[in-house]
């Protein structure tokens, strides 16, 4: 194959990687606001927890990969149940606008409070992949960007399973769509919202693993560059919409390597923030956005 | 069975049920009737648990309703097909039925319970797969009764069932809900189409602007003046 091919196929192997991890955020933001209609803006800072959860439990606890992903998806799990209870909750009624300030503020106390915990020192996460190549026509295979792809691609299988086929997947749909009448066939719509928060959550906590990997560093901040843009990607697909929020972050990701790999990777941000406004000029509902669903 | 002893429920300010009462026994048809912005719907969530009462007494079986929460009354037995159906439009008319089952956990009576439903509703059978979205009006006018029913109710709140349908629809709809109650569901119907309720009903209760004006057996209301006056056009 000749250079430019390679190099085209080398932006796509990083694009996909990049963007299934902006994919597992998105779906968060995505779950969430489905579910009670909150941009929920702490959401790249439990991220940011779940790095650091991993982190501890790499260098600490001296898990290997998968128990460390657990560990940490578990604790966001909680932490995110724990923020919804004592922040949104009370909120329920409220104005979206007072809930989204909320959100903010939840966002501003994850990022200072975890400076106290952790101090605003950047931490190096350890290697926990062997640093083994694999080279297939010319296009490197980092033995890392497999393991991220190949968990991204199942934690999604396993949500889109659970949402579709399971019946508390079923209620979460029901109750996304009309909650009162949710209420009405007896489901527990607050048990209901909690499973999403921790759900969603959990993604995050996976998704800020495999960063801390990629990058191999951590710091308290490091949730809201990325928490921004799995915002945009959830946008783009259709807020709201969880298949939307999968191809709207690897499509994101492709779209930065694909800036990067033609040189211009200082434009990477601007290029997201730029398919945000587009979106929202073009078609806000996003790819996967129908403009009316209620039949009256 | 149901009974409501000076009910009184707000939205903020507006005090849209002033101290009502009424009752409804086991295996009757009672019907609540009245013009737009009567009261029907609100009393009807009242019972369901979707608006709590401020004042006023609410018990189902004895047991006090007022403070239950709605998905605990809908496991006491006390299912409501609420105004404009409200069906789940983004799922198929299976997992419509399935979601009616929620509480549940015996698989084969969920699986008699469909049965059942499609028996009363043969066309939800044809329609199984559907996105119920996609459904007519009275179509989804017969899932979300299908629904309610797939908890197996003591209890059915029907609001308007009637609303948009043609005459003969109407006409089938309400054939149905006699069925269901022969087979031993107390049922409480919410109404503009008097005529129609009146017909079927044991009782009734007339609905004004949040109080309960007339009230006793149907067939004599249908005969009153004031009712014919105010209800059946002339
Ligand atoms: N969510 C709400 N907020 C404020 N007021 C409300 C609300 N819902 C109903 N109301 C008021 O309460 C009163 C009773 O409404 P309700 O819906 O019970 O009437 P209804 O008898 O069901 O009427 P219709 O036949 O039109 O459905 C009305 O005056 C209505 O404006
Ligand atoms: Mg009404």
């Amino acid at each position: 194959m000749d250079s430019i091919s390679t190099q085209i196929f080398q932006q796509i192997i990083n694009g996909l990687s990049l963007g299934s991890i902006y994919a597992l955020i998105a779906l968060g933001y995505t779950m969430v606001y489905g579910i009670i209609k909150l941009i929920n803006f702490a959401h790249g800072d439990v991220m940011m927890v779940g790095a650091y959860s991993g982190w501890f439990a790499v260098t600490v606890l001296h898990l290997p990969f998968l128990p460390a992903l657990l560990f940490s998806m578990i604790s966001c799990a909680l932490l995110g149940v724990l923020i919804e209870r004592i922040a949104y909750k009370p909120l329920r009624n409220a104005s979206r606008i007072a809930a989204l300030i909320t959100a903010i503020g939840v966002s501003l106390f994850l990022e200072y409070g975890g400076m106290i915990v952790v101090t605003a020192q950047v931490r190096t996460y350890p290697p926990v992949f062997p640093d083994t190549r694999y080279i297939l026509g010319g296009v490197y295979f980092k033995y890392g960007d497999i393991v991220m792809l190949l968990t991204a691609v199942v934690l999604m299988a396993l949500l889109h399973f659970t949402v579709q086929y399971t019946k508390v997947g079923k209620a979460m749909r029901a109750v996304s769509y009309d909650k009162d009448a949710a209420l009405l066939m007896g489901i527990n719509t607050n048990n209901i919202i909690s499973f999403t928060f921790a759900i969603g959550s959990a993604l995050a906590a996976a998704a800020g693993v495999l960063m801390g990997v990629y990058f191999n560093t951590i710091d308290p901040l490091m949730g809201i560059i990325p928490g921004l843009k799995a915002f945009v990607a959830a946008v783009l697909g259709g807020i709201g919409i969880i298949p939307g929020a999968m191809v709207g972050g690897l499509m994101l990701g492709l779209v930065e390597s694909i800036v990067s790999g033609l040189g211009a990777s200082t434009w990477r941000d601007a290029v997201a923030f730029l398919i945000l406004i587009l979106v929202l000029i073009i078609k806000p509902s996003g790819l996967f956005g129908k403009n009316v669903r209620e039949k009256v | 069975m149901l009974v409501l002893e000076d009910v009184n429920v707000y939205y903020g300010a507006i005090h849209a049920l002033k101290g009502i009462s009424f009752e409804v026994n086991q295996g009757e048809i009672v019907t609540l009737i009245g013009s737009n912005g009567a009261g029907k719907s609100t009393s009807l969530k009242t019972i369901s648990g979707l608006l709590r009462p401020k004042t006023g007494k609410l018990t189902f079986n004895g047991e006090n309703l007022a403070t239950v929460a709605p998905q605990s009354i809908v496991a006491k037995g006390i299912s409501h097909v609420p105004e404009g159906r409200r069906v789940f439009a983004n799922m198929t008319v299976i997992e419509n039925l399935e979601l009616g089952a929620y509480l549940r956990k015996d698989k084969a009576g969920i699986k008699e319970a469909i049965k059942h439903v499609y028996s009363l509703f043969p066309r939800l059978e044809e329609r199984k797969s559907q996105i119920s979205g996609t459904l007519s009006g009275g179509e989804q006018q017969m899932l979300a009764m299908g629904r309610a029913l797939m908890s197996k109710p003591q209890l059915l709140l029907l609001d308007e069932p009637s609303m948009g349908l043609a005459p003969i629809l109407v006409k089938q709809i309400f054939s149905i809900i006699k069925e269901i109650n022969a087979s031993g569901t107390t049922i409480l119907l919410v109404e503009q189409n008097a005529h129609m309720a009146l017909s079927i009903a044991n009782r009734a209760y007339v609905l004004e602007t949040g109080k309960i004006v007339l009230s006793g057996d149907s067939k004599q209301l249908a005969a009153s003046e004031e009712v014919r006056k105010a209800y059946l056009g002339g």
